[in-house]
């Protein structure tokens, strides 16, 4: 079952949006990612879609059929919440039999899905626990279970893993993934955390300031960001943001400091811009005569280093590398760029990108694409 | 098949209509008492409610001929020293069980919460017998003596003072507080909202006393707003409606207001209370 | 879990967090005395007056039952158990034992009933609803006294509200509180109204604390209302509502102060409920070791109801 979204919009005073100008298609069996920072409006997004709060403008449609008058029940999805939502005086089967018994199944069916479904997710022998006899992860397996049970074709997902702990949560992602492929669900799901998008989704839109930001597959998100919000959000250590000066139009030339330039491109008229360059992406020497920075601190990490580093200039850069040095705090060292890097304009939009790419379609067309070497 | 909004719309107005009805039913016995408080007695005792000679002379003579402030003044200092008196005490004693360690503790703490089983009104024969032999009779300290603690304020202080994280304690045990400093520095904020709650607990069940002062007190000049009107209904015996109306109107009132203002506050002190 | 944990520890942050000499002192010397100073310190002047009004009056309760007693309250001749026979025999006793479960029961069940209705028709946040909140927890200001001159007017013959309403649409008027069955019913509706206010903001608060996505998974289901309500709120509430009715029980045995105002117990002993017959009993007719004994029996049903209520308040909740 596909579902677009169509201009959708969400104000509850008809002055603040707390959406605005929401537009994309989601295919059938697609894993969409919703991600964004809280406060985004994310979670409104979904519960917009689930039908539990109206589209104050625009459409929804689901299988090309509006369904913007539609109460919940008969948009045929299902919800998976940050909670869970289970109804701590019922027990795990009745939990997952809930929906099905109050639309008055049969109590043979209700038995044989609630069944399938426990089985689906593991929980057969502990069907005649209560909530609070299970652990977190098996909460959430539950919950699992009753949207599975409930044999709605779309299925959204409301921050799902936020309450287990970081090793359960790598776990519980594998197995969603799993079943979302098993069972061919649309599935629409909603997260601060950009590792679980980036990991689990097909697809991904990122939500800032009431506005999608970008939409694309991880692998285009990470490449190619649309603005340094999009660049930042994704990829840990964060991608450094540094302050450049382009001195002449013609001169394709960003300066941060003497040895830390960044051959822009293509030509930019004069002005201020910032540059990003991930972690990874710069070129650290020790024991150099030349240099434009110290080292802050230096994190191990097992296999690579974080190193805080200070610029001469004053900014504060992460680089990471996995090189085995030795360095002390304090040292002097020299910073120098490597040729991945990204330019954005003063208000934070991409305008140019690093080498081997292609336009996402969201970056404006006018904005000319630069290739860089 | 009706659309959504359609379908909320007719619900809103049903629920609008459930609502007017059942505030109706609340509201009537003081829209009631009010209206009547503004007319004639005359006028009210021929049947009549419906009467042109609307005035605040009822307020006036219950002001001027019956002892209503004196009665309101009694019932705020006996309500308020109850109150002030059942903070301080029901705290220490639950500061006791929670964070002091000493022989016997569970057992006293098993006999404060019998005392919770055992109504006052089963008690009073004694009691009367008790403060008539300490003198105490016909005096505020009757009506305050006897409930300057209480085994349900001590109890529900304890659970409050439970939730408070062990290493408050610890810290201030490190930083070595006394007793009293940490009873008063760090349990009593924490637990501020449990102690709000119990002093609009105890205000009102002083206030609301009835049974009590009515045995005890048998002078204006001490006499609580409860069976003040209790006092003024009989000596009126029924026939000054009117004036009677104005009265409890007088004494209702400010307790409406407060209610009115206090219920943001009120609900605020139950979220921060839910949150813990 | 960092930012709970620093303001928990505010009210420490202006000291310093370095271990002072005393508390190394402190510890050379015996802990437990120094709590047991402050234990007697703290907790004695509470033992004092519960000993004084609580423990001391129930002992001597229970003793004066055995009894009976001269004019002053004096006991006079040890009796046994016949105080206990002569009241379980009596039938006017047991007529204000049955009066007294039938108002109990009748206010129990009205009472939340209608606070149900009340918290659930203002649970849903729309324009205007707060005025409607505040109405409902109206009653919580009025004390017993006000409601009875209220409810004493709507009541009164000929001039009351109620009779005057009957006599406009030509309906039979009725003696509110001089036919026995209708004083009851009488003193039942002002006991249930006065209730309400303090009965709705609990459950409204109940109401509120049930998780809103309860309610949204609910709506995905496509449940009915009333559906939600039964199988949701309630059972969420299910706590609340023993809460309450056991509290509602309990004062209801210990109701006087609208019997003493609108009936004194009449017509017919038919609202004499026990606490206004100890009261009739000890301070009318001085007949203190027959009023002791009816204050046993009542303090063992309360006693019976508030042990519910702690196994209650320990598990906290029921499923």
């Amino acid at each position: 079952m596909s579902i677009e979204l169509k201009n959708i919009a969400k104000t509850y005073d008809n002055k603040n949006w707390i959406l605005k100008d929401i537009n994309t298609k989601i295919e059938t069996g697609e894993f969409f990612a919703i991600v964004g920072p809280s406060g985004c409006g994310k979670s409104t997004l979904l519960r917009m879609i689930a039908g539990l709060i109206p589209i104050s403008s625009g459409d929804l449609q689901i299988d090309n059929r509006s369904v913007i008058n539609l109460p919940p029940r008969e948009r045929n999805l299902t919800m998976v919440f940050q909670d869970y939502a289970l109804f701590p005086f019922l027990d795990v089967e009745a939990n997952v039999g809930f929906g099905l018994k109050a639309r008055k199944m049969p109590e043979l069916k209700i038995k044989k899905r609630v069944a399938h479904a426990l089985e689906l997710v593991d929980l057969t022998a502990l069907k005649t626990r209560k909530p609070r006899e299970l652990s977190g992860g098996q909460r959430q397996r539950v919950a699992l279970a009753r949207a599975i049970a409930s044999d709605a074709k779309i299925c959204l997902m409301d921050e799902p893993l936020s309450n287990l702990d970081a090793q359960l949560r790598g776990k519980m992602r594998s197995e969603i993934r799993e079943l979302q492929q098993r069972l061919g669900l649309t599935l629409i799901y909603v997260t601060h955390d950009q590792i679980e998008a980036m990991t689990m989704a097909d697809r991904i839109m990122v939500l800032n300031n009431q506005q999608v930001q970008q939409v694309g597959s991880p692998l285009d998100i990470y490449q190619h960001p649309s603005n340094s919000f999009v660049g930042t959000f994704f990829g840990t250590p964060q991608m450094n943001i540094l302050k450049a000066h382009c001195p002449h139009t013609h001169n394709q030339q960003l300066i941060i400091d003497p040895f830390l330039t960044f051959q822009s491109p293509l030509d930019l008229p004069a002005g201020d811009y910032f540059v990003g360059v991930r972690p990874v992406d710069f070129d650290l020497t020790t024991h150099v005569t030349r240099t434009n920075a110290f080292v802050r601190s230096v994190e191990y990490l097992g296999n690579e280093f974080i190193i805080y580093i200070k610029l001469d200039d004053s900014a504060e850069i992460r680089v990471v590398t996995s090189e085995k040095i030795d360095l002390n705090s304090n040292e002097r060292v020299l910073i120098r760029p490597k040729n991945k890097f990204f330019i954005f304009d003063h208000s934070g939009k991409t305008i140019s990108f690093m080498k081997g790419v292609q336009n996402n379609g969201r970056t404006s067309k006018q904005e000319t694409q630069a290739i860089i070497q | 098949m009706l659309n959504i909004t359609e379908q909320s719309k007719k619900e809103l107005w049903l629920r609008y209509i459930v609502l007017t009805i059942l505030a109706a039913i609340i509201l009537i016995p003081f829209l009631i008492g009010f209206w009547t408080s503004l007319l004639p007695t005359e006028d009210i005792s021929k049947g009549s409610l419906w009467s042109t000679h609307i005035s605040l002379d009822n307020y006036v003579t219950a002001f001027t001929q019956t002892p209503i402030i004196r009665y309101l003044l009694n019932s705020f200092i006996i309500s308020l020293l109850t109150m002030l008196s059942q903070l301080f005490f029901c705290s220490t004693s639950a500061y006791a069980f929670v964070f002091l360690k000493f022989k016997g503790r569970n057992l006293l703490f098993y006999a404060f919460l019998a005392t919770m089983m055992l109504p006052f009104e089963a008690e009073v024969i004694p009691n009367f017998t008790t403060v008539r032999n300490l003198n105490l009779l016909n005096h505020y300290s009757v009506m305050i003596i006897p409930f300057l603690t209480s085994a349900f304020g001590t109890f529900m202080l304890r659970q409050s003072f439970l939730q408070i994280p062990g290493e408050l304690k610890e810290a201030a045990d490190i930083e070595g507080l006394s007793h009293w400093k940490i009873y008063a520095r760090i349990v009593l904020p924490y637990s501020r909202i449990s102690l709000y709650t119990l002093a609009a607990y105890s205000f009102l069940t002083s206030w609301n006393q009835y049974l009590w002062p009515m045995l005890t007190t048998f002078s204006d000049n001490f006499r609580p707003v409860q069976d003040g009107l209790r006092q003024l209904q009989s000596q009126e015996s029924f026939n000054n409606w009117g004036m009677i109306q104005a009265s409890a109107a007088i004494v209702v009132i400010p307790t409406l207001v407060v209610l009115f203002f206090g219920q943001h506050f009120f609900k605020n002190g139950l979220n921060e209370g839910a949150l813990k | 879990m960092e930012e709970p944990l620093n303001r928990k520890l505010k009210p420490l942050s202006n000291k310093s967090v370095t271990l002072k000499t005393q508390s190394i002192e402190k510890s050379s010397y015996d802990v437990n005395a120094h709590d047991k100073f402050y234990a007697w310190f703290f907790l004695g002047p509470s033992l004092v007056i519960l000993s004084i009004f609580v423990f001391y009056p129930m002992m001597r309760t229970l003793y004066l039952s055995f009894f009976l007693t001269n004019s002053l309250g004096h006991p006079s001749v040890f009796v046994g158990f016949s105080n206990y026979i002569n009241l379980l025999t009596s039938s006017a006793y047991l007529d204000s034992l049955t009066a007294t479960l039938i108002y109990v029961i009748a206010v129990s069940i009205l009472t939340l009933v209608f606070g149900l209705l009340l918290a659930q028709t203002a649970s849903k946040k729309i324009a205007g609803i707060n005025i409607f909140r505040t109405i409902f927890s109206g009653t919580m200001g009025v004390s017993v006294s006000v409601a009875a001159i209220f409810w004493l007017f709507i009541f009164n013959p000929s001039i009351g509200l109620l009779d005057q309403v009957a006599s406009f649409f030509h309906l039979p008027t009725i003696n509110w509180l001089t036919q026995p069955s209708w004083a009851m019913t009488a003193v039942i509706i002002s006991t249930v109204w006065m209730n309400l206010g303090f009965t709705f903001l609990i459950f409204f608060g109940a109401f509120q604390s049930v998780p809103k996505f309860f309610y949204e998974a609910a709506e995905i289901e496509g449940l009915s209302r009333s559906y939600q309500f039964f199988h949701i709120t309630l059972p969420m509430i299910s706590p609340t509502i023993f809460f309450i009715s056991i509290i509602t029980l309990i004062e209801s045995f210990k109701s006087f102060g609208l019997i003493d105002l609108m009936t004194a117990g009449g017509p017919n002993n038919a609202t004499n409920l026990l606490v206004y017959r100890i009261y009739q009993d000890a301070f009318l007719s001085g007949n203190y070791g027959s009023a002791s004994t009816q204050s046993v029996i009542l303090a063992i049903i309360i006693a019976l109801f508030t042990l519910i209520q702690f196994k209650l308040l320990e598990k906290k909740v029921t499923y």
